[in-house]
């Protein structure tokens, strides 16, 4: 095990360094190919970095102590198989959908639908090992392994996610869903999948990331989706999140966006012990439209914290945010939402909106916009709210002879309906209000 | 049907029914009136069972049952209705579904079968035509940026949809223009069939005007001070309510 000299002395961080040195010794000759130079360095950063504590800023409501005493198996090799797969609900998957157990691609329960001058789709690790040439020009260009441990950490490690290209002038009409399966019936599982997404000039596409627990032990997700929306593309990007209480899940998308594209999100945090969504989009290029959509439903002692960067960086762009939460039990959620409007972003509309209900005392939530803009000729506005259940319209449900518990119900329904309405791909959005309404059963 | 004897209820710690009595039979209209702040709105929310109240004395029985034992909508589901003065707004509920949920779990709790779609459908087109309201209004989001005459209309419609057995008017002409006015009274109007009974609680006499009541009660101070027919209300409209404090302030003196 390689000395640490820094203050995260965490057997989490000594173990995946270790593991790395492993991982560099198979490489033999290839060790020198930049980017098996551009995971050394991610490495080195994570090493100096270490785990962040509630004293970084960006994780001062984000305690990740409990993740970095305990041990995972980054390596487990997994039965999981289509008798397992059908245990767990999902209705009517039509199109692209590729299994990842363990953060490793499954090609037995993957099905591909698109044809291949439309869409190539490849395993991470296939494109690691065999065509880096494929990759170089996006990997790690993109999301930030300098200053964000979690990200230097799956640069350095990721070994297997998604490389998906589709060619210019295309329009994949079949989605592209991506699930993540952690499968913990044995033991505990760290994963640490890497996608590529690079979609063409003028092509237009819908991508979903589907993340489950399959046991009872505890599960490490560190996930990092780095997307390329080039010239008047469109990209639609799905995240849903339904894992355990005992699992982990930091993730990172980051877009790029060229002139004229259209970038539309949800993030829909159902499930999972602790989340931290990191959505960043660069707006690099005039006439861009980016939509950011989130909503989260934690319960128990779920904690959930979305954070998103909008960095306008030219001019005549406009960004449209709407994030909703519903609180319940002793949950708490995080909201921090950046808009950075660049000297040269003039004529930029950006609105940012975080409205959150909280159903019990226990439940807390944290808000932080941030605006900071150096252009003179924009608009821009943010707003946050959180509240309780209107009483009156509850009394008024039931004055109509509706129980109260189904009047809570229904009103929680609903005030998840502005963002459930947006999800464009019918299985998921399906799939998000079975889940919704699983989850509000015990509200 | 509807039983409500010696009846105190407060809110916080200020009394606002002081011992109400009031005998409703099947088939019958009462007007509620009286000034601002005498309990007349009070009346209506503690028989629907709102929260805020407590009662603190006295009894109600509807229909055999003890009324004050029983959720709110249990309530609804026992066959009251409330028209409501300030209808709430539902964002992301539209009336057709938040209805359908309505009647089914009404139907629930009286052992019936849920209405299929076309029967629901088949219902909603009749009571629609009752109170000339839009289909189109009853599919947007519930009351939301309904101008103030769509809301007290919808809130009828609701009324018709339910088919409750006694219908409790809060102020239902308040903010009603003439026409508006007429399409609501009109409305409550052909849903007397002789058995539904009504209580309209009204400030003016010009509800009455179209809904013509059997009684007419005079609430001052939290008590039934003055009972008669509709031409109670006419002289109220005529007088004013002075001449009725001044009685009962005279006497409270004394």
């Amino acid at each position: 095990m390689s000395s640490i000299e820094n203050k995260d002395t965490s057997s989490l961080k000594a173990e995946l360094i270790a593991d790395f040195h492993l991982s560099q010794a198979k490489l033999n000759g290839k060790a020198t190919l930049p980017i098996h130079q551009l995971r050394g360095e991610a490495m080195q950063n994570f090493d100096n970095l270490g785990f962040p504590t509630i004293r970084n800023e960006e994780w001062k409501y984000s305690n990740v102590s409990n993740l970095v005493k305990q041990t995972f198996d980054f390596h487990t090799k997994t039965e999981f198989n289509q008798a397992d797969l059908d245990k767990i609900p999902l209705p009517r998957l039509i199109g692209n959908v590729l299994y990842f157990i363990n953060g490793v691609y499954n090609a037995e329960l993957s099905q591909i639908a698109t044809p291949e001058n439309k869409l190539k789709v490849i395993p991470f690790s296939e494109a690691l090992a065999h065509q880096p040439e494929l990759i170089e020009g996006y990997f790690g260009k993109y999301a930030n392994y300098e200053t964000d441990a979690f990200t230097a950490l799956n640069t350095a490690l990721a070994n297997d996610g998604v490389v998906v290209q589709v060619a210019d002038n295309k329009i994949v009409e079949e989605p592209i869903i991506l699930r993540f399966i952690s499968d913990v019936r044995t033991s505990n599982v760290g994963s640490q999948p890497r996608n590529l997404i690079i979609v063409g000039k003028n092509s237009q596409v819908k991508i979903a990331e589907a993340y489950r627990t399959v046991g009872d032990n505890a599960a490490f997700v560190n996930t990092v989706t780095e997307i390329i929306v080039d010239e008047s593309a469109m990209v639609d990007y799905y995240k849903v999140q339904s894992e355990s209480n005992k699992s982990y899940h930091i993730g990172t998308t980051q877009v790029y966006q060229k002139g004229r594209s259209y970038f539309y999100s949800a993030t829909v945090t159902l499930n999972g012990g602790f989340v931290r969504n990191n959505l960043n989009v660069v707006l690099d290029g005039e006439h861009i439209e980016s939509h950011l959509f989130g909503l989260y439903v934690p319960n128990g002692k779920q904690h959930v914290d979305n954070h998103t960067v909008v960095d306008h960086r030219k001019p005549n762009c406009e960004s449209h945010e709407l994030y909703k939460g519903i609180l319940m039990d002793k949950s708490t959620g995080v909201f921090n939402g950046k808009i950075f409007v660049r000297e040269d972003a003039q004529k930029t509309n950006a609105y940012q909106n975080c409205r959150n209900v909280v159903t019990s005392d226990e439940a807390t939530m944290n808000t932080k916009p941030q605006l900071e803009i150096w252009a003179d000729d924009v608009k821009c506005s943010h707003g946050t709210t959180t509240g309780q259940l209107n009483d009156e319209v509850i009394f008024y449900m039931q004055s109509r002879g509706i129980p109260k518990k189904e009047a809570i119900r229904l009103q929680l329904l609903a005030f998840a309906q502005d963002v459930v309405t947006q999800i464009k791909i019918d299985s998921i959005r399906e799939y998000i209000e079975e889940l919704i309404l699983e989850k509000l059963e015990g509200a | 049907m509807l039983t409500i004897s010696n009846l105190h209820a407060r809110i916080e710690e200020k009394e606002i029914l002081r011992g109400i009595n009031l005998e409703i039979k099947p088939g019958e209209v009462h007007a509620i009136m009286g000034p601002n702040g005498s309990g007349k709105s009070t009346l209506a929310s503690v028989l629907a069972g709102r929260e805020d109240y407590e009662v603190t004395e006295g009894s109600v029985t509807f229909n055999g049952k003890d009324l004050l034992d029983l959720a709110p909508e249990k309530r609804a589901a026992e066959g009251i209705f409330l028209a409501f003065q300030y209808p709430v707004e539902i964002p992301g509920v539209t009336t057709i579904n938040f209805l359908k949920t309505a009647i089914n779990e009404i139907r629930k709790y009286n052992g019936h079968e849920p209405l299929d779609a076309a029967q629901f459908l088949k219902r909603m087109r009749e009571k629609a035509k009752l109170v000339k309201i839009d289909d189109a209004l009853l599919k947007r989001s519930l009351n939301e940026g309904f101008s103030g005459g769509e809301k007290k209309r919808n809130e009828i419609f609701q009324m018709a949809m339910l088919e409750p057995t006694l219908g409790l008017l809060d102020e239902t002409d308040s903010g009603l223009d003439i026409d508006a006015l007429r399409i609501v009274a009109e409305g409550v109007n052909q849903l007397r069939d002789g058995k539904r009974s009504f209580v309209v609680v009204t400030h003016y006499q010009r509800l009455l005007d179209y809904i013509v009541p059997d009684f007419v009660h005079v609430l001052y101070k939290g008590r039934i001070v003055k009972s008669g027919t509709k031409e109670l209300a006419l002289e109220l409209e005529e007088k004013g309510y002075d001449w009725i404090k001044n009685e009962v302030d005279a006497l409270e003196i004394a």
